[in-house]
C-alpha cells in the first residue's frame, strides 16, 4: 500500500471515530432527564422573554391611580403614555402605585436571562484567561493563585453588594460585579484542568515541535476544558440570577425603574400581609427559573463530566 | 501536633493579607476621587478635604495602605459617616443576633441534614434517597427571602404560632428570644440543609463501599452502630469540611434574612450601610465577616486532626 493513500485512511478513521465520540455525548445529554426537564422550562422562558409585549402585556412603567392594589383577575383601567385610558385585566394584581405586576414579572424574566446568561459568560471569560495563564505560565501561577484565594475568602454576596454600592447600580455594573466572585472557582477549575492536560502526550509534541505557548493553550489545551466549564457556566447562570434578585430585593441592585423580579418584590414586601401576591408571583418565577437552570446543570455535569459528577 | 497548628496559623496570614489589601484596594480603584465618594454626595468641598486629610489620601497608595492596615491591625476600624460611631463599636452592638442567628442554624442543620444524609446513603437509590436529592435541588434554587416571606404567610399569619419578626436580646429572657430565632434559623438552614445533606450522602456512601463495613457487618454490629460508628466517623471530614466552607453561604443568608425579619445584626448593618454609602463601615464589615469566615475554616482544618487519627500532619 502506498504511503499516501495509508494517511488518507487513516485520516478518515480518525474522523469518524471523533464523530462518532461526539454523537455519544450529545446523545447521553439529550437523552438526560434533567436536561430535558431543564431546557424546556429554560426555552419557554427564553420565548416569553422574546415575546413579552405580545403576552397580553402593557408597558411595565405604566401605573393608573384609580387601580392602586387590585387583587389578581379584577379588570381595571390603565393610562397610557399617550394619555388614554385602557380596560386591562390584572392577572396578577397590582401594586401600590397601579402598575400591572403581570407584565412586571413578565419583562422581568428579560433582565434575570441576561444578568444570569452575561454573569456566566464574564467568570468564563475572566476564569479562562486567569486559568490558563496560572497553568501554563508557572511565574504567574503562584500570586494569581493568592489573589483568587483572598478573593474567595470573602462571601460572594458582600463583594458584589459593595461593588455595585462603589460603581453606580447599572446593568452592566451589577452583571460584572455579580460575575467578580465567581472568578476564583472558573480559575481553580481551569487551572487544575491545564495542570492535567499539559502533561498529554500531544501537548509535549506541540511543545517540542515548537508551537507558540498561545496556540498550544487556544488550540490544544482551551478545547479539552469545554465540557467542565458548560456544567460551571450553568451554575453560575443560576447563581447570578439569585444574586442579581437578592441586590434588588435589598434595594442596593439594579434602579427600581427596571422591573427585575427582585424589585417588584421589594416593592410588594412593605405591603407583604394585606397583599402577598406582590411577592409571590415573581418569587415563584424566580425560584422556578433558577430551579430550571440548576436541573439542566446537573444533568449535564452527569452527562458531560462523570468525573465531576462523582466528585459531588 | 503543636508544630502543625503554628504552621498553619502561619498560613492564614498571608490570605487575611491579601483580604485587607483587596478591600483596601475597592474603594481606591474605583473611578473617581475616593474622598468624594466616602463623603457622600451632600458633602461640601470642605468636608472632602478633612476626610482627604485624615486617611493620607494625597500620600502614594502604599503609604496608604500602611496607615490604613496599621488602624486595622490596633483594632481600629475607622469611623462610621452615617452613624458618627467608631465601627468596632457599632459591630459589637450587632454581633449578638448575628452570633445566634448563625448558631442556632448550623446546630439545626446539622442534626438534621446529617441523619437525613446518612439514611439518604444507606437506602442509596431508593425513593427517600431520590427525594432527597430532589429537595436539595429544590433547597439551593429556591432564595432565602422568598422561603422567608413563604413561612412568615403559613406560620406566623396563617397559623399564628411565631412572631412575624423582630429581635429579643437573650438578657430578655430566652423563649421570646428563641421564638424570634426560630423562623429566621429555619429560612437560612434550608440551603445550608441542601448543602450537608449531598456532602454526608456522598461522603457515606463512599465509605460504606470499604471493606471495614463489610467485616463490621459479618462481625454481627448492629446496622445502627455500623453507620453511625464505622461509617459516619470515616465519613466526618467532607462533612466538616462542607460545614465550614458553607459559612461563607450562610453569611450571604444572613444579609438577606436579618433584613426580611428586620433582626438587628450585622447583615442588616451591612445593607443599611450600603444604602447610607457609609463606605468605612461597608470595608469594616466586610473585613470582619471575611476574617472569621477565615478563621472559621481554620478551625475546621485543625478539627481534622481530632476526627481523623490517620491524618498527622
Amino acid at each position: 500500500m502506498d504511503a499516501p493513500g495509508l494517511k488518507q485512511y487513516e485520516a478518515l478513521s480518525v474522523e469518524a471515530a471523533a464523530v462518532r465520540r461526539q454523537e455519544g455525548v450529545w446523545q447521553r445529554v439529550q437523552r438526560s432527564w434533567s436536561v430535558r426537564l431543564g431546557g424546556t422550562v429554560l426555552a419557554i422562558l427564553v420565548v416569553v422573554a422574546l415575546a413579552a409585549p405580545l403576552l397580553g402585556t402593557v408597558d411595565p412603567a405604566l401605573f393608573d391611580a384609580g387601580s392602586r392594589d387590585l387583587l389578581p383577575g379584577k379588570v381595571g383601567e390603565i393610562s397610557t403614555l399617550e394619555g388614554d385610558t385602557l380596560q386591562h385585566k390584572f392577572l396578577m394584581g397590582s401594586d401600590s402605585f397601579g402598575r400591572d405586576i403581570y407584565s412586571r414579572v413578565i419583562y422581568g424574566t428579560r433582565v434575570s436571562l441576561i444578568v444570569g446568561i452575561c454573569t456566566a459568560l464574564v467568570a468564563l471569560a475572566f476564569g479562562i484567561s486567569f486559568g490558563l495563564s496560572a497553568g501554563y505560565l508557572r511565574w504567574l501561577d503562584g500570586l494569581l493563585m493568592r489573589v483568587m484565594d483572598g478573593v474567595m475568602a470573602i462571601p460572594a454576596i458582600l463583594i458584589a453588594i459593595a461593588l455595585v454600592a462603589l460603581w453606580g447600580a447599572s446593568l452592566a455594573t451589577v452583571i460584572v460585579a455579580i460575575a467578580v466572585p465567581e472568578i476564583p472557582r472558573v480559575t481553580r477549575l481551569v487551572r487544575s484542568l491545564v495542570l492535567t492536560i499539559r502533561e498529554e502526550p500531544y501537548v509535549e509534541a506541540a511543545i517540542a515541535l515548537g508551537t507558540p505557548t498561545l496556540k498550544i493553550m487556544l488550540g490544544h489545551i482551551l478545547p479539552n476544558t469545554i465540557a467542565p466549564l458548560i456544567v460551571q457556566g450553568t451554575f453560575i447562570c443560576a447563581n447570578g440570577i439569585l444574586i442579581e434578585a437578592i441586590l434588588s430585593f435589598l434595594g442596593v441592585g439594579l434602579p427600581p425603574d427596571i422591573p427585575t423580579w427582585g424589585n417588584i418584590m421589594a416593592e410588594g414586601r412593605v405591603q407583604f400581609i394585606e397583599f402577598p401576591h406582590n411577592v409571590f408571583f415573581p418569587g415563584v418565577f424566580l425560584a422556578v427559573t433558577v430551579l430550571a437552570v440548576n436541573i439542566m446543570g446537573d444533568g449535564l455535569r452527569d452527562t458531560l463530566d462523570p468525573k465531576m459528577a462523582k466528585r459531588i | 501536633m503543636y508544630n502543625f497548628l503554628a504552621r498553619r496559623l502561619l498560613a492564614t496570614i498571608p490570605v487575611l493579607l491579601i483580604v485587607a489589601v483587596l478591600v483596601f484596594l475597592m474603594l481606591r480603584l474605583t473611578p473617581g476621587d475616593p474622598a468624594a465618594i466616602l463623603a457622600g454626595d451632600a458633602a461640601n468641598t470642605e468636608q472632602i478635604e478633612q476626610i482627604r486629610e485624615s486617611l493620607g489620601l494625597n500620600r502614594p497608595i502604599v503609604v496608604q495602605f500602611g496607615i490604613w492596615f496599621g488602624n486595622v491591625l490596633s483594632g481600629d476600624l475607622g469611623e462610621s459617616f452615617y452613624y458618627k460611631q467608631k465601627v468596632t463599636a457599632l459591630i459589637g452592638q450587632r454581633l449578638e443576633p448575628t452570633v445566634s442567628l448563625a448558631t442556632i442554624t448550623i446546630l439545626f442543620a446539622v442534626l438534621v441534614s446529617v441523619p437525613l444524609g446518612v439514611l439518604a446513603a444507606w437506602r442509596f437509590g431508593g425513593w427517600f434517597d431520590r427525594g432527597l436529592m430532589g429537595f436539595s435541588v429544590l433547597g439551593f434554587s429556591v432564595p432565602a427571602f422568598v422561603l422567608a416571606y413563604l413561612l412568615i404567610w403559613f406560620i406566623s399569619l396563617k397559623l399564628g404560632l411565631l412572631p412575624v419578626q423582630g429581635y429579643h436580646r437573650l438578657a430578655d429572657g430566652f423563649w421570646p428570644y428563641l421564638e424570634h430565632l426560630l423562623l429566621p434559623s429555619i429560612t437560612l438552614s434550608i440551603i445550608f440543609i441542601a448543602l450537608i445533606a449531598r456532602v454526608t450522602r456522598a461522603s457515606v456512601l463512599e465509605a460504606l463501599g470499604e471493606d471495614y463495613i463489610r467485616t463490621a457487618r459479618a462481625k454481627g454490629l448492629p446496622e445502627m452502630r455500623v453507620l453511625v460508628r464505622h461509617a459516619l466517623a470515616n465519613a466526618a471530614v467532607p462533612i466538616v469540611t462542607v460545614i465550614g466552607l458553607g459559612v461563607a453561604v450562610l453569611i450571604g443568608g444572613v444579609v438577606v434574612t436579618e433584613s426580611v425579619y428586620a433582626i438587628p445584626g450585622l447583615g442588616r448593618l451591612t445593607v443599611d450601610a450600603v444604602l447610607a454609602r457609609d463606605f468605612p463601615t461597608i470595608q469594616g464589615v466586610i473585613l470582619f465577616f471575611s476574617f472569621a469566615y477565615v478563621l472559621i475554616n481554620l478551625l475546621v482544618d485543625v478539627s481534622y486532626v481530632f476526627l481523623d487519627p490517620r491524618i498527622r500532619y
